[in-house]
């Protein structure tokens, strides 16, 4: 499990990439990728390009992320997800709440 | 002496040896003890419990191979290095020696620097080797102390969410006797009108912070199901209460089923569990998947308890489980998955009961895979005649004093009618009355007959026979939710009457509906006029159902005013009170 944050070009999306297992262990890492982040972040991207798995307490640190950038007015979107990972955002109706690309 | 300082027992016959040995053990700050052969070297052993044993393998009595054998197993669970003293040089000898329980040998003549860093690597050694022990004996403590605080949890819970109705004949269910701590919940009530309430729920995370939103679920659901409000209400309520109670990020994935038998009928929600199925004894299983967020998410303002309605017969199995289900895993690292689910349903010989052949299917497609059991499964038959007990009489204790001679006027209008049930509260008032809460079913079936006969017929004017054909049955419920969202300014305003009687009492139900009537005069169940198999109103069972249950029932005005007189009797202790004791009819 790793987690790489960088700025997109537009200078304002924060992109959080997430290799391997989403899950609690991933707990600490995640929040920091964004709490600790630029000011001027706007946007957030969660790339799951090289996720494998995602459990529930990944779908509750995406809900922590959603409130910290501003609940209903927050622009997340997860990206890239494989056909397993969403499966399971789509179980929950994640994408009532995120834009899923 | 340092901390480092070690006890050293060394055991050698030759006195010189020996000497030379402690002079320079000493020298580097431990303490020594000694042996001059294998009987001796056991009994200190055993007195002194020394840190580190330097033996000779060579000494009268009892050599020391034999002396090894016996202070390894007199050490127990402690760590005591144990050293061989030899002049041996033979790989053989040697090998022997460690063979016999020695860690490690010296060779004679000593060597100074050597000796130092063996002693002090083992003593390193042996520390950790404590470390390690302690830990884990504090570990194991620990979760000793952690499961005992479980299964007193679990007797709290226990007291609060009982298991409800989960003991019916209709219903089996699999679920691990600690499940609450996997976060899994699973609760069934009967309902005032004899249907039935299923709740499975599946929380975020394991252990305490899993369980402890249970508690309030659980006092939610049966709090309400008792009272007789619909799974709707019931999952706005939960939803509303987890959102308040459960910090971001925590929630709690579930399914309601609300199953009402008479009518055939299953009002199904599901948010974030696997599929629902429902399985007939003919055609293809149905699946009802998520369809929305689970519990404690959306503020209740958006959040939608929509229940999908689903037509049931006799002998059809409703099937419900948590993912732990379908995350069980093979020798191979597969997952069981809905094709797991889907296959099972495939292969099931039509005779086997869907609920068996689900659990054998997953216990054999993991065999020999890690054991874990965090899965629960539940399985409802539509069944109806569930044997299932009344309502618990929770208030017969207190039965004694509260209002018996009553009149209440109320009225629900506009966009209430879609959005509000007031049976619910009706019931309520009608349960004040001493001696009538066992009575509550049949009056929640009359209260809920003629109120759903005004909103379904009344006032939306949907045709009845919609749902005697499976479309029909989507049409009409479809078509239901439709019209209410625009019903206007149409109201259903009932009039409630009770009286003391002599023998027990008399409720008198008037519901007047604004919608347009029907003639009533012609009905067939009520006397007059040819018979008409689709009646527009009150043509199906539910006007036998109040013929039976009531003394009398009469039609007023255009037909959108209905009266009901329903006399009970007081429950007499040495008197037969069946179910089937019809005041009412006895007096006839």
């Amino acid at each position: 499990m790793s987690i790489q944050t960088r700025l997109a070009d537009d200078g304002e999306t924060l992109v959080i990439s997430i290799e391997g297992r989403f899950d609690f262990s991933t707990h600490q890492a995640f929040r920091d990728a964004y709490e600790h982040g630029e000011s001027g972040v706007h946007r957030y991207v969660v790339d799951l390009t090289d996720t494998t798995y995602l459990d529930s307490s990944a779908l509750g640190m995406l809900l922590l992320l959603r409130d910290y950038a501003g609940g209903d007015s927050a622009r997340i979107s997860i990206e890239n997800c494989n056909s397993d990972v969403r499966r399971i955002l789509s179980i929950s109706n994640f994408e009532q709440l995120f834009a899923i690309k | 002496m340092t901390d480092d300082s070690l006890r050293v027992l060394i055991a050698d016959d030759s006195g010189t040896d020996r000497l030379i040995l402690k002079r320079l053990l000493k020298r580097i700050g431990h303490e020594v003890l000694e042996a001059a052969d294998g009987i001796e070297a056991v009994a200190i052993f055993q007195r002194e419990q020394p840190d580190i044993v330097l033996l000779d393998a060579l000494m009268p009595q009892m050599d020391g191979m034999e002396a090894a054998r016996h202070i390894k197993a007199l050490s127990g669970g402690r760590m005591v290095p144990l050293i061989f003293l030899t002049s041996l040089s033979e790989a053989e000898d040697l090998a022997r020696c460690l063979e016999a329980g020695g860690d490690d040998f010296l060779t004679k003549p000593y060597n100074r620097v050597i000796i130092e860093a063996k002693i002090h690597a083992f003593g390193r050694m042996q520390r950790m080797h404590d470390t390690l022990s302690r830990q884990r004996d504090m570990i194991h403590d620990r979760n000793q102390h952690l499961l005992e605080e479980q299964t007193i949890a679990k007797r709290v819970f226990d007291n609060v969410a009982h298991t409800g109705c989960l003991d019916a004949p209709n219903i089996r269910y699999h679920a691990s006797p600690l499940s609450i701590f996997n976060g899994d919940v699973l609760f069934a009530s009967p309902r005032p009108d004899g249907g039935m309430l299923v709740f499975l729920g599946d929380f975020t995370g394991h252990g305490l912070p899993a369980a402890i939103g249970a508690m309030p679920v659980a006092e939610i659901f049966y709090g309400m199901a008792s009272k007789g409000f619909g799974a709707a209400d019931i999952l706005k309520e939960i939803n509303r209460k987890l959102g308040r109670i459960l910090p971001t990020g925590r929630f709690c994935c579930g399914a309601m089923a609300e199953a009402d038998f008479k009518l055939g009928q299953l009002k199904v929600w599901n948010g974030g569990l696997p599929e629902l199925w429902l399985i007939g004894s003919q055609g293809e299983p149905v699946a009802c998947s998520s369809r929305f967020l689970p519990l404690g998410i959306l503020p209740p303002e958006r959040f939608d308890s929509s229940m999908e309605t689903l037509q049931a017969r006799d002998g059809d199995y409703l099937l419900m489980m948590t993912d732990g289900l379908l995350e069980r895993q093979n020798g191979e690292g597969e997952l069981f998955g809905e094709a797991g689910v889907r296959r099972t349903f495939r292969e099931r010989r039509e005779a086997g009961h869907p609920f068996e052949a689900l659990l054998e299917g997953v216990e054999a497609f993991s065999e020999g895979a890690r054991e874990s059991d965090d899965l629960t499964l539940f399985c409802l038959e539509v069944s109806g005649d569930t044997g299932l007990a009344a309502l618990p009489e929770s208030a017969t204790s207190s039965a004694l004093a509260g209002p018996s001679e009553w009149r209440c006027d109320y009225e629900i209008r506009e966009q209430t009618l879609g959005e509000f049930s007031p049976l619910p509260l009706l019931l309520h008032i009608c349960m004040e009355v001493p001696g009538l809460r066992a009575r509550s079913g049949e009056i929640y079936t009359l209260l809920s007959e003629i109120y759903n006969n005004a909103l379904e017929h009344g006032i939306l004017a949907l045709p009845s026979e919609w749902k005697h054909s499976p479309d029909g049955f989507e049409q009409y419920y479809a078509e239901r939710q439709r019209r209410l969202k625009t019903v206007g300014d149409h109201f259903i305003r009932f009039s409630l009457h009770h009286t003391r009687k002599p023998w027990g009492g008399q409720l008198r139900v008037i519901c007047e509906d604004s919608g347009p009537g029907f003639d009533f005069s012609r009905h067939p169940v009520l006397g007059g006029g040819e018979r008409h198999a689709d009646w527009p109103r009150y043509a199906g069972r539910g006007l036998f159902l109040l013929k039976r249950l009531t003394k009398d029932i009469t039609f007023h005005g255009k037909g959108n005013r209905v009266e009901i007189v329903y006399d009970w009797k007081r429950p007499v202790a040495e008197s037969d009170d069946g179910a089937a004791t019809d005041p009412g009819k006895q007096r006839q």
